[in-house]
């Protein structure tokens, strides 16, 4: 199951709640290969101890969120939006 | 743990189980009256989440398969076994029971009946679920963009809503490819969708069809993949992804 991944869709509701707004059509650039993307088209592995995001072209890891009880913290240092 | 909402601030909510219904042998259909809900758009999904007595908590997005327009907010839940959310709301949900939910959520994969072209959906597996949604609000708004909908399923008895998509209304086609078994005298499409399936049902690019793709990560990049082959711009493919299971 460790290949079991969804797409930026399935975080929508965790970035909407940290950014305060819908972020799935958003297109962001990946800090390590440069390619731009829709949060949509993200590769999310949602099993990590965290979800994680990765980049669809150069598969590194571009966010991760943290979601426990009310409080949500992104980290997307390596995804310029 | 119920808070009000805090009118544009998206947050958790409860709502109340009304009616659950069967709708396959692993899929259940749960639907909510959820008093803080503002409404949504056909193709958005909410966030449902469980607590624990000891406070573990594990939640998992699942799109919204009824229209804005229906009385009651409606899930569509396939059974996964070794999940940690879906066996507790296919198999131990009850009505009357309440749930903590997030949503509306998602402003890409949605179809408010305004987009230019007709109406393309390719469904694998569960991923109909936010598909028909879009039906039923081009239904319960009289919207007369023609739309197509090619659902992939496994067998006839994997196949969610069947008697609603044997009759989907006027304007609408709908086409079922079986993938694993399919009854004898079957006429719909046998196997995986093909160029041959394709042929019969996607719209030229001149007609700049609104394209969504929904199901399984393989179906789904394979469906992309074909279309953009056959000249669609990539811009009008709108794509959800989720799962191991195959259409």
């Amino acid at each position: 199951m460790e290949d079991f991944t969804v797409d930026g869709n399935a975080l929508a509701g965790a970035l909407e709640q940290y950014m305060g707004r819908d972020m799935t059509a958003e297109r962001g650039t990946c800090g390590h290969c440069g390619s731009a993307s829709l949060v949509a088209e993200l590769v999310v592995y949602p099993k990590a101890p965290s979800p994680v995001a990765r980049c669809p072209n150069c598969g590194d890891v571009v966010m991760v969120v943290t979601e426990i009880h009310d409080t949500v913290t992104v980290h997307f240092s390596q995804y310029a939006l | 743990m119920a808070r009000a909402a805090v009118p544009g601030r998206l947050t958790w909510q409860l709502a109340r189980v009304v009616a659950v219904t069967p709708e396959t042998g692993r899929t259940k259909t749960v639907a909510l009256a959820a008093p803080n809900w503002t409404g949504h758009r056909a193709g958005q999904h909410v966030d449902i989440r469980l607590t624990a007595e000891d406070g573990y908590q594990a939640q998992r997005s699942y799109s919204i398969a009824s229209a804005p327009e229906d009385d009651h907010l409606m899930l569509t839940i396939e059974l996964i076994e070794e999940g940690e959310v879906s066996p507790y709301l296919t198999e131990e949900l009850r009505v009357g029971d309440e749930l903590e939910l997030r949503g509306p959520i998602g402003g890409w994969f949605v179809w408010d009946g305004t987009e230019d072209g007709p109406l393309l959906l390719f469904g694998g597996g569960s991923g109909v679920v936010p598909l028909r949604a879009m039906l039923r609000h081009r239904a319960a708004t009289a919207n007369p963009t023609p739309a197509r909908l090619v659902y992939s399923a496994r067998s006839l008895e994997d196949v969610i809503y069947r008697h609603e998509l044997e009759d989907p209304g006027d304007g609408v086609e709908v086409r079922i490819a079986l993938t694993r078994a399919w009854p004898d005298g079957w006429a719909g499409h046998r196997g995986r969708v093909n160029d041959a399936l394709l042929d019969q049902v996607a719209w030229p690019p001149s007609e700049t069809p609104a394209i969504y793709v929904c199901g399984p990560t393989g179906f789904v990049e394979a469906i992309s993949r074909q279309m953009v082959a056959r000249g669609h711009a990539p811009g009008r493919i709108k794509t959800e992804r989720f799962g191991p299971t195959s259409g």
